[in-house]
């Protein structure tokens, strides 16, 4: 396997909180990898660490190397705001901006970052980036409505959209399903599905029957540490861990 | 007395819920009195000034330069021009630097000058408005050896800073912190994400709290008694004397002519339905479809 991303002994803190204790992992090129773990293990701060977005909390801090296809983003001299340019994120509760309608709220990363594209441009990338994120159909007659005017799940499918709109080439999702009800949660599963082809998706969950359906990878994170990564079916069935067992067996956690 | 436990902790809740509904409409009532007794003044002030002033209204007020006394008529027309000129020098001057320190001051201002900045603001907000015009006088008035338009808008304008900062600052503290995120984690600099979603998402509250400090300052006399000074006549660019509103209701008011007593009352009106309308227009400009959030 091709490693799209390579983390290098991790280490992140919070202030005096030290979260990330030296992680380091290869995350296969277009394909999911979920990271399970119980509550406070990292999970979130480590997809954080993947494009930057650690740092944007005061006092955080970040020792160690990631590299995206080879290249370090914690070099001097990269700007952060290229790296997520690069690397999409999709937060856990839905946050479109309220201002903007759901057209705008697509095209907000173009034009927020200063690009000018024709109206007819604009129209296409939006209408592309909706229809990968299956919301196509629902909102198509109502382009110029509020952003918050949708569902939860709706609002989520837009968030995804959102980030989709700029072509990154890794999509991150912070447990993008824990503010959805099941039915919203499988849309986007499948939609997980559909968009391996294009990215590779690093997926924060904490339902293990979530990590088990949509990735091809999991790694288990406890206590701020990477205990067992691998492929998802041999994790679940055959892990090599005691503690992986455990959690997955449901005896802690 | 033949009564089960059952039924007499059912006569507790009914005594119990009794009391809730008396408290509750107690509080109501007071509530209610507060209200009013808050709009009472509001009603009170414009009737009277309706009254009093409506019937010297008409179009040479808005018309006519003041006559000299003893000659009947005349108007304010350079008064309201004068006062709108000064109202836009003061927001021109004072609204950039009253906004831009309240996003500093809320998404930077953690530390000590965070502190002392917000400090120097709560005590600007309280300073006599006259002081204010003493510092443009001594400041700008004298330097340039005339008393100016330039000097008034400048006293006004420091008179709206804080107001306008500290709004801001608690209109942009409001915002969440996800949307911020939202914006970082699609490329966006911290620049462009403070200018196109915080301020933005702020807009509605952040508006409320200028057209707080426009009104505030469109009635202020003291700070512009020796720096706008007043004018009989039209002005002459903004390095002259000019006149205003509240000075020229001022000067009205302290003479001993009826005529000019009755124009004094005209011209509060006008000043008071200049901010009743501006108020009404911004909000209604501001209201668009996607309703700002705050």
């Amino acid at each position: 396997m091709q490693s799209k991303i390579e983390v290098v002994d991790l280490q992140a803190w919070f202030g005096t909180h030290h979260v990330l204790k030296g992680i380091s992992l290869k995350i296969p090129d277009s394909s999911v990898t979920a990271i399970i773990g119980p509550s406070g293990c990292g999970k979130s701060t480590l997809i954080r660490c993947l494009n930057r977005m650690h740092e944007v909390v005061p006092g955080a801090r970040v020792e160690g190397a990631v590299s995206l296809d080879g290249e370090d983003i914690y070099t001097a001299g990269i700007d952060p705001v290229q790296v997520r340019a690069r690397v999409g994120m999709v937060f856990q509760r839905p946050n479109p901006f309220p201002t903007m309608s759901i057209f705008d709220n697509v095209a907000a990363g173009v034009r927020l970052n200063g690009e000018r594209r024709s109206r007819a441009a604009l129209a296409t990338l939006v209408e592309r980036s909706l229809r990968q994120a299956a919301l196509w159909d629902e909102v198509k007659e109502s382009l110029s409505a509020s952003g918050i005017s949708l569902s939860g799940g709706q609002q989520q499918r837009l968030c995804i959209a959102r980030a989709l709109a700029i072509e990154p080439e890794v999509l991150l999702m912070d447990e993008p399903c824990s503010a959805l009800d099941p039915i919203a949660t499988v849309k986007i599963e499948e939609l997980i599905h559909e968009l391996k082809a294009h990215y590779t998706i690093v997926i924060v969950t904490h339902n293990m029957q979530q990590a088990a359906r949509v990735s091809d990878y999991t790694a288990f994170m406890y206590l701020g540490e990477l205990v067992e990564f691998g492929e998802t079916a041999q994790l679940f069935t055959n892990p090599t861990r005691r503690e992986t067992e455990d959690y997955i067996t449901g005896r802690f956690g | 007395m033949e009564r089960c436990g059952a039924c007499r902790g059912g006569a507790g809740l009914t005594m119990r819920l009794a009391r809730r509904r008396l408290v509750n409409m107690i509080a109501q009532a007071v509530a209610v009195l507060c209200t009013i007794a808050v709009l009472v003044p509001l009603v009170f002030i414009f009737s009277y000034l309706l009254a009093k002033g409506f019937s010297s209204l008409n179009l040479d007020f808005f018309t006519q330069l003041p006559k000299p006394v003893g000659e009947p008529g005349g108007g304010m027309a350079n008064a309201i021009v004068g006062t709108l000129t000064l109202i836009g020098l003061a927001c021109a001057l004072g609204l950039p630097v009253g906004v831009l320190t309240g996003v500093y001051l809320a998404e930077h201002g953690h530390g000590r000058f965070g502190w002392t900045v917000r400090f120097a603001a709560d005590v600007l907000t309280g300073v006599p408005s006259i002081v204010i015009g003493i510092y443009a006088y001594t400041l700008i008035v004298i330097p340039l050896r005339s008393f100016s338009a330039l000097a008034g808008g400048a006293a006004l304008a420091v008179m709206m800073l804080p107001i306008v900062a500290r709004t801001t600052e608690e209109m942009v503290k409001l915002v969440p912190h996800s949307l911020r995120e939202a914006a970082l984690a699609l490329g966006v600099p911290t620049w462009r994400t403070t200018i196109w979603v915080v301020l933005r998402t702020a807009r509605g509250g952040i508006v409320t709290g200028i057209m707080l400090a426009v009104a505030r300052i469109s009635g202020e006399t003291a700070p512009l008694l020796f720096t706008a000074f007043g004018n009989q006549f039209w002005h002459h660019g903004l390095t002259g004397p000019i006149a205003s509103l509240p000075v020229q209701i001022f000067t009205y008011a302290i003479s001993p002519y009826d005529d000019w007593h009755r124009q004094a009352w005209a011209g509060a009106l006008v000043l008071l339905s200049l901010i009743l309308l501006t108020s009404l227009l911004v909000r209604l400009l501001t209201r668009g479809r996607l309703r700002p959030v705050l």
